[in-house]
C-alpha cells in the first residue's frame, strides 16, 4: 500500500492535534472544575455542575469576611518574601566565597552542602520542632523563615557558586590591581554580573516556602499565623463538602495570581535548571 | 625537600608549643597573634565549660532525676555541646598548623610575617569567612543540628511511654532498628512501605519523564500550528501551586460528591469507583495526579533541548531513509536523554520524598490492617505520622536514618559522575 507524502502527513498532524487535545482537556478540565465551583450557589458540591446555573460570587465575599483568608495570604506573601530576601543575600555570600576564596575548610564545606541537600530538611521535623521551642521561636514567622533560609542554603549555594565560577576571574584580578577591595569588587564587579542567577535563586526561595505545607502546620499554630497552604488544607479536611466552594474560592484566587507570575517568570526557572543540572 | 636538611628545628618546636594554644605562636614571635590565640582558647573554655560539662553529662545519662532533669532538652545541649566541641577541634588544628607552617618559614630561613603583614594577611583570609559566616552559622543549627539529632533519637526509647517531663529517656542502642526487623508489626509495616515508595517512585517518574517527553517532541513538529498556545495551556499545571491542585483533586476524586464519579464516570455509564477508600485505587489516582503535576517541568525541559538539535541531522537522516520513528529512536531520545539525565534524576529523588502528594491527598491512607502506616504512606509520610499522630519519636528517627542512608548512597553514586563533582577533584 503506497501512501502519498501528502496523505502521511495530513494523518500524522491528525493523530497529534487530537493526541494534543485530550492532554489539554485533561490539564483544563480540573481548573475549569475549581473555578465552576467556586461559583455554585450553595456549600458544597452535591448539585454543582462545571457550569453553574445560577452563578455567584458569594463564597468570594465569604472568604473575606468570615475566615481568615486576607490573613493567611498576607502571612504568606510576608514569609516568602523575608526568606527570598535573607537567601538571595546569605547564598550569593556563602556562593562567592566558595567560588572565588581557596580557604581552610572550603572544600569539606562544599562536601558537606552535597551531602545536606541530598538529605530533606523536614525527615527532622521534630529536632527542628524542639530546637525552635527551646528558644522561643515556636508560632512565629521568624522561626519559620530562618528554618526555610538554612533549608535552601545547601543546593542554591552549589547553583550559585556554578555560575560565579564562569564569571572570568581576571576581572577580579584587574580590579584589585586598581586597588579595589575585596567588598568593592564583590559589590561592584561580581554583583552586577551575577543578576541572572540571583534572580534564579530569588524565585526558588520565594516558590519553596509558598509550596510547603509540612514545616509550616508544624511550627505555626495560631489561625492568624498560618499560611495558606496550612489554612486551605484546614479549610478542606476539617469540613470536608461543607466548605468545599468556599474553599474553591480561595484556591482560585491563589491559582490565577501565581499562575500569571510564574508564566511570566517561566523562562528564568528553564534556564536556572538547565544551568544548575548541567553544572551541579 | 626532606633531603635538605634545615638548620633549625622550630617548625616542630613550634607545633609542639601549640598544645596550648598561642604558644606556638609567641614561640614564633607573632606576639599579637600568639596572644589572641591565647585569650581565644581561654574564653573558650570559660564560656563554653559549663555547657560542655553540662551537656555531655546530660549525653551520656540522658538524665538521671525526675523532675529535675528533662531527657530531650539534656540531649538538645549534648548535640549542641558536640558542635561547639566540633569548633573547637577544628580552631585547635589550625592552631598547630599555623605554628608549624610559621616554624617551617623560619627553619627555611625567611622573616615571620610583621604585624602588618599579619593584619593584612587576617583581612585577606578572613575575608571568605566573613562571607560564608552567616549562612554557615544558620545551616548548622536549622540543618545539621536536627540531622544529627535525629540520629541519636534513633538510639533512645523516646515514645509516648517514655516522654519527659513525667518520665526519662534512655539509651537503648540499636534497639530499634533490630524491632524494625524483627517484630511483626514493624516489619510488614516497614517492608510494604518501603515497597510501595519504590513503586510509586518509579512508576510516577517515568510516567511523568514519558508524558513530557511525548508531548515535546509532538508540539515540536515543524508543521504543526498554534504552539505557543498549546504550551501555554500545557504548563498550567506547572504554573499553579502544587498543593492547590493536590487539594482540588481531592474534592475531584470524593467517593461520594467528587466530580471524577458523579460528572465523568456516570457519563460514560460506569459505577462509582472508591478511590479513597480502597489502597489500590488510591495509588492509582496519586500516580495519576503526579503525572499531571510533573509532567509540564519535563515537557518545558525538553523542548529547550529539542530546540538545540540541529536540523542537518534530521535532513542527513532522511536522505539516508530513516523513518519518523527511526529519527525518534536514534536522534531525538539520546540527545534528550542525555541533556536532561541529571534532571530526570533530581525528579526521582524528588518523588521519592514527595509528601505533598502523599498526605495533602488522602492523608497516607486509607488505613489499612495489621500495619502501623496507611495504604498509600511513603516513607517521609509514615515519618510524619509516627512522629505527629502516634508519637513512636525514636521509632520516626531509626526510619529517618534508613532513608537518609538511601538517599545519602544513591545520590553520592550520581553525583560522583556528574562533572562537578570531578572538577571540583573531591
Amino acid at each position: 500500500m503506497q501512501m502519498s507524502i501528502k496523505q502521511e502527513k495530513i494523518i500524522r498532524l491528525t493523530l497529534s492535534y487530537l493526541v494534543l487535545l485530550a492532554a489539554i482537556t485533561i490539564v483544563i478540565y480540573p481548573i475549569l472544575w475549581v473555578i465552576g465551583s467556586s461559583m455554585n450557589p450553595g456549600d458544597s458540591l452535591t448539585s454543582s455542575t462545571i457550569i453553574p446555573q445560577n452563578a455567584t460570587l458569594l463564597h468570594y465575599k465569604d472568604l473575606f469576611t468570615k475566615t481568615q483568608y486576607l490573613t493567611w495570604y498576607w502571612n504568606t506573601l510576608k514569609i516568602c518574601i523575608s526568606t527570598m530576601i535573607l537567601s538571595v543575600i546569605f547564598i550569593g555570600l556563602t556562593a562567592y566565597a566558595f567560588s572565588r576564596y581557596r580557604f581552610f575548610g572550603r572544600k569539606n564545606g562544599l562536601l558537606l552542602f552535597l551531602v545536606l541537600q541530598m538529605i530533606p530538611q523536614f525527615v527532622a521535623i521534630l529536632a527542628i520542632y524542639i530546637l525552635v521551642n527551646l528558644v522561643g521561636l515556636l508560632d512565629t514567622h521568624f522561626g519559620l523563615v530562618l528554618v526555610y533560609v538554612g533549608g535552601l542554603i545547601p543546593m542554591n549555594t552549589w547553583l550559585a557558586k556554578g555560575y560565579f565560577d564562569t564569571i572570568p576571574r581576571e576581572l577580579d584580578e584587574s580590579a584589585r590591581i586598581d586597588g579595589a577591595g575585596h567588598f568593592r569588587i564583590f559589590w561592584q564587579i561580581i554583583l552586577p554580573l551575577a543578576k541572572p542567577i540571583l534572580a534564579v535563586v530569588a524565585l526558588f526561595s520565594f516558590i519553596s516556602p509558598f509550596a510547603d505545607f509540612i514545616l509550616a502546620s508544624i511550627l505555626l499554630q495560631s489561625d492568624e499565623k498560618k499560611t495558606l497552604a496550612v489554612g486551605l488544607f484546614n479549610m478542606v479536611s476539617d469540613e470536608f463538602g461543607n466548605s468545599f466552594t468556599l474553599f474553591a474560592a480561595g484556591s482560585v484566587l491563589i491559582a490565577i495570581p501565581i499562575g500569571l507570575l510564574f508564566l511570566s517568570l517561566q523562562r528564568f526557572f528553564v534556564s536556572g535548571l538547565t544551568a544548575g543540572g548541567t553544572k551541579g | 625537600m626532606e633531603a635538605l636538611a634545615y638548620q633549625s628545628n622550630h617548625r616542630k618546636t613550634a607545633a609542639l608549643l601549640s598544645i596550648i594554644p598561642g604558644i606556638g605562636q609567641l614561640y614564633n614571635k607573632q606576639r599579637i597573634k600568639g596572644a589572641i590565640f591565647l585569650i581565644l582558647a581561654a574564653s573558650y573554655f570559660i564560656v563554653f565549660g559549663n555547657l560542655l560539662n553540662m551537656g555531655l553529662w546530660g549525653f551520656f545519662t540522658l538524665g538521671t532525676e525526675l523532675p529535675r532533669d528533662h531527657s530531650i532538652i539534656l540531649l538538645v545541649q549534648g548535640v549542641i555541646a558536640f558542635i561547639v566541641i566540633g569548633f573547637g577541634i577544628v580552631f585547635y588544628v589550625f592552631n598547630i598548623y599555623d605554628a608549624f607552617q610559621n616554624g617551617k618559614k623560619r627553619d627555611q630561613g625567611f622573616a615571620v610575617t610583621s604585624i602588618k603583614e599579619q593584619y593584612q594577611n587576617v583581612i585577606d583570609k578572613g575575608f571568605p569567612y566573613l562571607l560564608a559566616g552567616p549562612g554557615f552559622f544558620i545551616l548548622i543549627f536549622v540543618v545539621v543540628f536536627p540531622i544529627l539529632f535525629m540520629v541519636f533519637l534513633s538510639f533512645t526509647n523516646y515514645d509516648l511511654y517514655h516522654s519527659p517531663p513525667a518520665r526519662l529517656v534512655d539509651w537503648v542502642g540499636i534497639q530499634n532498628f533490630t524491632e524494625m526487623f524483627t517484630m511483626d508489626i514493624w516489619r510488614n509495616t516497614f517492608v510494604s512501605v518501603f515497597a510501595w515508595t519504590i513503586i510509586w517512585t518509579f512508576t510516577a517518574t517515568t510516567l511523568q519523564v514519558a508524558a513530557g517527553i511525548f508531548l515535546a517532541v509532538i508540539i515540536n513538529q515543524k508543521d504543526l500550528k498554534f504552539k505557543g498556545i498549546i504550551r501555554t495551556l500545557l504548563i498550567l499545571p506547572w504554573a499553579v501551586p502544587a498543593f492547590v491542585s493536590i487539594l482540588v483533586f481531592s474534592g475531584m476524586f470524593n467517593d461520594s460528591f467528587g466530580a471524577i464519579n458523579n460528572d465523568i464516570l456516570a457519563a460514560f455509564g460506569i459505577d462509582p469507583i472508591p478511590w479513597l477508600t480502597d489502597p489500590q485505587w488510591t495509588k492509582v489516582a496519586i500516580i495519576f495526579i503526579q503525572t499531571w503535576l510533573g509532567f509540564p517541568f519535563i515537557m518545558a525541559m525538553t523542548t529547550g533541548v529539542l530546540q538545540s538539535i540541529p536540523e542537518e541531522l534530521y535532513e542527513a537522516a532522511t536522505v539516508d531513509g530513516a523513518t519518523v520513528w527511526d529519527k525518534f529512536k536514534s536522534i531525538t531520545l539520546p540527545m534528550i536523554l542525555a541533556a536532561t539525565a541529571p534532571i530526570i534524576i533530581t525528579q526521582y529523588t524528588f518523588n521519592f520524598n514527595n509528601f505533598n502528594v502523599i498526605y495533602l491527598f488522602n492523608e497516607g491512607g486509607p488505613a489499612v490492617a495489621g500495619q502501623s502506616a496507611g495504604g498509600t504512606d511513603i516513607l517521609i509520610s509514615w515519618i510524619y505520622n509516627l512522629t505527629m499522630t502516634s508519637a513512636q519519636y525514636s521509632k520516626a528517627a531509626a526510619v529517618t536514618v534508613l532513608l537518609s542512608v538511601v538517599i545519602v548512597t544513591v545520590a553520592l553514586i550520581n553525583f560522583k559522575r556528574t562533572k562537578a563533582f570531578k572538577e571540583e577533584g573531591m
